[in-house]
Parts: structure tokens; sequence; C-alpha cells
């Protein structure tokens, strides 16, 4: 199995959240001290950096206009990564296609994040989620469409080095594709691709692309990659080895239970600090319209809603415990943290990736470091023992 | 789950390009109108439709992903609406017809006339969107897909009895097609936000006489802008009607159709 550390870098000194409709989209950026964003970011570059010095992968992601997520353009973090890291992998997952203007200029970033890293990318591909239609002005209906052709026209891009091609489809118009510099890797950095249902696994099996999910359970998790493997086996593809599967889950690791549960605890800001006006939260398009009229007859106030990944929407009410239960966190012991990866591993027929938020909210840098080595020390020898050993 | 139950090939009219549409007739009339929607629910222009039957025969299509109307694949902007409307002109050899065009229908409607069909007689526009007024800091339309549900109700109608309040409590079709509604006003209108850069140069082609109805409380586009559009269609007309928001027809439906009748009158 391989680890990655993963924070979302939030800012969260916020007013009380009585103050304000919607932490993404309209709260004014006039809250944010410059100089604390400035301070938070050398911490969290750090914790990136104790990750790779203790054997771990980093991966970024990015979201837009929210005090949630402080990683507004992930390419540009990925890039100080590629040189503030030595050995780990760096995986962004991912670039929001469907809300990118421009998909050969996301090959272009790529391509150039690869080179700066001597090839330790892992390129994710994601739609983008539905709050970020607002923040980016991107149009809602038929994102799962344009976000297939934008990757189409990438992986192309990376992998054709004998001049221009052309590109008019339905979405995107490029007559003289060519890219400079062209990728490390070839012919492309390894691509992953997020699927919240088990529908959306079609073309990512398809493609033999990596399949992630986020705060998807046990349950969620088992139904999405087994919908994975049913594809590869009806078109005759040979079964896919765990190293295909990646799973998020916020996780941390402490002496003992009760210090494991304690910054977990914390952990859980990342749930409930997701205030979001229902406006944004069900833009037109997004999802089908029977789907979203049937969330409209729902409450009307803005509440903590779960992140959009998830598919069990009452994360935001849920203890640890529950959420543990759940397979949403792992926390405890690192006998503990071992035992319950160690069974979700089992259960969802194996997974090659886990993708840790290590951080989230008001937990401290050191708290921070402290599970991010308590993990890589004393977890992953308990699990390489149980799970097949996944190469870098 | 539910789903509204769309009209096909067998029960819908068709208007052009094989494009099949729910559409209330009515009257019969020797004057005909052809009324294109905005977003509001089909049966909200009931009493509209009526009161313009007294005196002529009027066509109210539900545009292609609006209300009970499929929309197919390659029907995803204003001009698309605009062909299969004109084919309907033509499949029917009609002359003499009045086009009336309420909201996002004042913008489909617009972007018939400025090709200047020569079956149309006379343009009524209705708290129209389509053309854009002000510079680029100027929110000429207020952005609907931000606004919280109340306050957006708040701006389509003056009058709360027309405002379909929680939307817990209403009925569950009329939030499906609310729904749907605005997932096709997001297909056509999403960017640019609900108007074509053209149009506020090409309207100055328009040749037929042109009326601007406007609610004097629209909310989500104001009577200046209607005004600024009036000023835009050479010899155009203003017409506000004070007790309205947004969706003039739904809220004084009398007032609105008596200003058409008077036109031709």
């Amino acid at each position: 199995m391989q680890y990655w550390h993963f924070s979302e870098c939030a800012y969260p000194d916020l007013p009380d959240p009585r103050t304000y409709d919607s932490i993404r989209v309209s709260l004014p950026n006039g809250v944010l001290d410059t100089g604390r964003a400035a301070a938070l970011w050398d911490r969290y570059l750090r914790e990136w950096q104790v990750a790779d010095e203790y054997g771990l992968n980093v991966m970024v992601n990015e979201h837009h206009a929210t005090a949630t997520c402080m990683t507004s353009a992930a390419p540009v973090i990925a890039g100080v990564l590629a040189r503030a890291t030595r050995n780990a992998r760096i995986l962004l997952l991912g670039n929001p296609l469907a809300n990118r203007a421009d998909p050969v200029r996301v090959a272009e970033e790529m391509a150039l994040v690869d080179l700066l890293s001597h090839g330790r990318l892992d390129v994710g591909f994601v739609r983008g989620v539905q709050y970020e239609v607002a923040a980016t002005n991107s149009r809602p209906v038929r994102m799962t469409e344009r976000l297939w052709e934008a990757v189409e026209l990438i992986t192309r891009a990376w992998s054709t080095h004998d001049g221009p091609f052309n590109w008019e489809g339905e979405f995107f118009h490029h007559r003289q594709v060519n890219i400079w510099p062209r990728p490390h890797q070839q012919p492309t950095p390894p691509v992953w691709v997020t699927a919240g249902s088990p529908g959306s696994t079609v073309p990512i099996a398809d493609h033999g692309y990596r399949l992630a999910t986020f705060l998807a359970g046990f349950e969620g998790t088992r139904k999405i990659f087994q919908a994975y493997r049913d594809r590869c086996a009806e078109t005759g593809k040979p079964a896919p080895e765990d190293d295909r599967f990646g799973y998020a889950a916020l996780t941390y690791t402490g002496k003992t239970d009760a210090e494991g549960m304690a910054g977990a605890r914390k952990l859980l800001w990342y749930l409930q600090s997701n205030k979001v006006a229902k406006e944004f939260t069900f833009p037109p398009g997004y999802l089908p319209y029977q789907v979203r009229a049937a969330a409209l007859r729902g409450p009307q106030a803005a509440t903590p809603g779960a992140p959009a990944t998830s598919p069990l929407p009452d994360l935001t009410a849920m203890s640890v415990e529950d959420l543990i239960e759940q397979g949403i966190v792992f926390a405890g012991s690192p006998q503990t943290v071992a035992g319950q990866i160690e069974r979700f591993h089992r259960h969802v027929g194996g997974v090659g990736h886990l993708l840790l938020m290590g951080q989230a909210g008001h937990l401290g840098h050191q708290e921070a470091v402290d599970g991010i080595k308590r993990f890589a020390e004393d977890v992953t020898p308990l699990l390489d023992r149980v799970t097949d050993r996944v190469p870098r | 789950m539910q789903t509204l139950d769309l009209v096909d090939a067998l029960d819908g009219v068709e208007f052009g390009h094989g494009v099949h549409l729910d559409a209330q007739l009515a009257g019969d009339g020797d004057r005909v109108a052809l009324v294109l929607p905005g977003a509001e629910r089909a049966r909200e222009n009931s009493a509209f439709v009526a009161a313009l039957a007294a005196d002529h025969s009027v066509v109210l299509p539900s545009h292609p992903g609006f209300g009970r109307s499929p929309r197919p694949g390659w029907c995803s902007s204003v001009a698309d609406l605009a062909d299969i409307y004109l084919d309907w002109l033509e499949r029917a050899g009609l002359t003499g017809v009045t086009l009336v065009g309420l909201q996002f229908g004042g913008w489909v409607a617009l972007e018939i006339a400025v090709r200047k069909p020569a079956r149309i007689s006379r343009l009524v526009l209705v708290d129209s969107v389509g053309v854009k007024v002000g510079g680029p800091l100027d929110r000429d339309i207020v952005d609907i897909f931000a606004t919280p549900r109340a306050e957006l109700e708040r701006r389509l109608y003056a009058d709360p009895a027309f405002r379909l309040g929680d939307l817990a409590l209403a009925a569950e079709d009329d939030v499906l097609e609310l729904a749907r509604n605005e997932e096709a006003l997001a297909t056509y209108g999403w960017e640019p936000y609900l108007h074509d850069p053209r149009l506020a140069h090409a309207i100055g082609r328009i040749a037929v006489p042109t009326t601007v109805v406007w609610g004097g409380r629209d909310g989500i586009v104001t009577p200046e802008y209607g005004r600024a559009i009036a000023a835009r269609i050479p010899g155009a007309r203003f017409e506000r009607i004070e007790q309205a928001g947004h969706r003039a027809q739904v809220e004084r439906p009398d007032e609105v159709a008596k200003v058409i009748s008077a036109l031709a009158a």
C-alpha cells in the first residue's frame, strides 16, 4: 500500500458561523489576515516535507472562493512541492477540468510540474464540486462530458511528440497543440479520476486509470470499487491490481487510542465547518433535475453539509466513533489504526492507496506532524505485513 | 424518483426540425399571437393566455427543456430556439403574427426579430432579458442562480400570493417544473449570462412596431433596463405596469393582454 499525506490547507480563523450565510463563494476575503495566511502556508508546506522525510507521499487538491481550502491553484503548490520534497510522489487530485477553460494549459502545467519533480507527479482529474460552479462561473450542465473531453485532449497533448495536432471538439478548440516542455514520465504521468457513484467508474475503468473515492465509507467504497472491477471483467480486461484503487479518509494516529481520537475530533472541523448556502450547493444542471427538486424541498436554511464527494448525507452530525464505524475516519493508537485500515482493505476487496487527510481546521502544526510521523513509523510496518506492496 | 411526464411525437405539437413541444393553444381570432414564455411554470400563464385569446388565436409552447417539452441534444442555444419557431411560422403559413416574448422568451423573440422575418408584423416584449446595456461591473440582470430562494421570489413577484413560498410545502410537480426550467435556463443562458452580446447592436435592425411592457416592481431586470432596450429599438414604445414584478403577465394578465390587443385595434 502507498500512503499520501493530504491537507486542504484551511484558513480556520473565522468569525462565528451565525454571522455569515456561506463559508464558500460569498464569505468576503477581507476576513483573511494576510500575515496569518502566509504563516499557515509555511506550516502546511512543512507538514508535507515531514511526510516526505518519513517516507510518505504527498497529495494536494484545490478549491475556489472558500476558507476551507487555501489551495486555490493546486498546480502552484504542486510546483512548490516538486522542489520542497525529495522522494515523495506528488498527487494532484485533482484538476477540476469542467471548471477549467483551457485543458491545454492544464496539460502544460502538469508537464512542467512533472519535470520540476523529475517524474514524481501523479495527475488527478475531477469534475469540480458543485459549490464551485458559482466561484468559477462554470456552466453546471454537462460537466461530466466536458471533463472527459478535456481528459482526452490533455492526455493526447502529453503523448503527441511529432508536432501540432488539431482539436475541434464539442467544448474545446485548439488548432495547434504541441506543448513544450512535455512531461518527464512517458507516455503520461499516472492518471487518477475520482468517482462518487458506481455508474461513474465506467470510463475510468475503460481507460485503465486509477480510481479514487473520498469519504465514501465501507459500503460506498466497496460498491464503487466493485463497479470498476465488474467493468474490467465485462470488457475482457485483466482483474485490476490494488494499485488502481485509492481511498481518502480523515486519519489521526496517537500514542494511545485516546490521543488518536482527540486528534481525529479536531479533524472533524473539515466536515462541520462546511456551511454553504443552498443556492451554491444545488446549482441547476449539476444534478438531475428531479434530484435537485427533492433537495430544494429539503430544509431551506444554510447548514453545514457533508463534503460533496461523500454519499453519506449526515456526516456532519456523526461522532468520531460513528465515523470510524463507517470507515470515514481512521483514528487511535498505531495498532488500532492499522486494524481499522486492514478491515477496510479487506472489506472493499483491496485498496492500494490511502489518501490520509492528516490535518484540518485547528489541528496544530506539532499535532499534525506527530500524527504523520507516528503513522509513518508505527502504522505502515503493520500494514505492510497484511496488504500487498504497491510500487511507488 | 418522480419526474415530469414529457410530451412526445404523439401528444406534442410539432414546431420544426422534428421538435415536438408541449403547447397551450387557445382562441380562434384571425389575429395570431405566438407567445414565447420565460422560466415560469406553464400553468402560471393560463390566465394571460385566456385573456389574450379573447381576440387572438394564441400559441404558447414550452421551449425545449422547459416544462413538459423534451430537449433534443443539439438544441442548446437561443439561436436554436429561434430557428424552431421560424420553422413553425413557415409551416403554418401565417402572416401578420404578433410575436410576444415573456422574460427569457423576450430574448428568443429578439433573436427572431433581428432576422426580420416577413411573417411577423409586431413585437411585444414583457420584462425581457437578452441584451447587455451596462458595463462589465453592471449587473444588468440579477444573478438568479446565486440568489436565495425567498429573495428570488420577492424579485419575481410583487404580490406574495403568486410566490411558491416554502418549497417543502409546495406541490411536488411545481418544484419539479421549477427545477427543470432552471436547468434549461442554465443550458441556454449561463454564459454570457442571459444575454447575447450581439443583440445590443443588432436590435437596432428591428423593423416591426415594438412595444416594451414592464412590471414596475420587476426585481430581476429594472424598468430602467427595459427603457434602455426600448431606446435601442427604432420607434419602440414603453409601457409600465405598476403593480407587477418580473413576471408581469402572471400577476397582471388582463392588463398585459389589453396592451397587446390595443396594438392592432
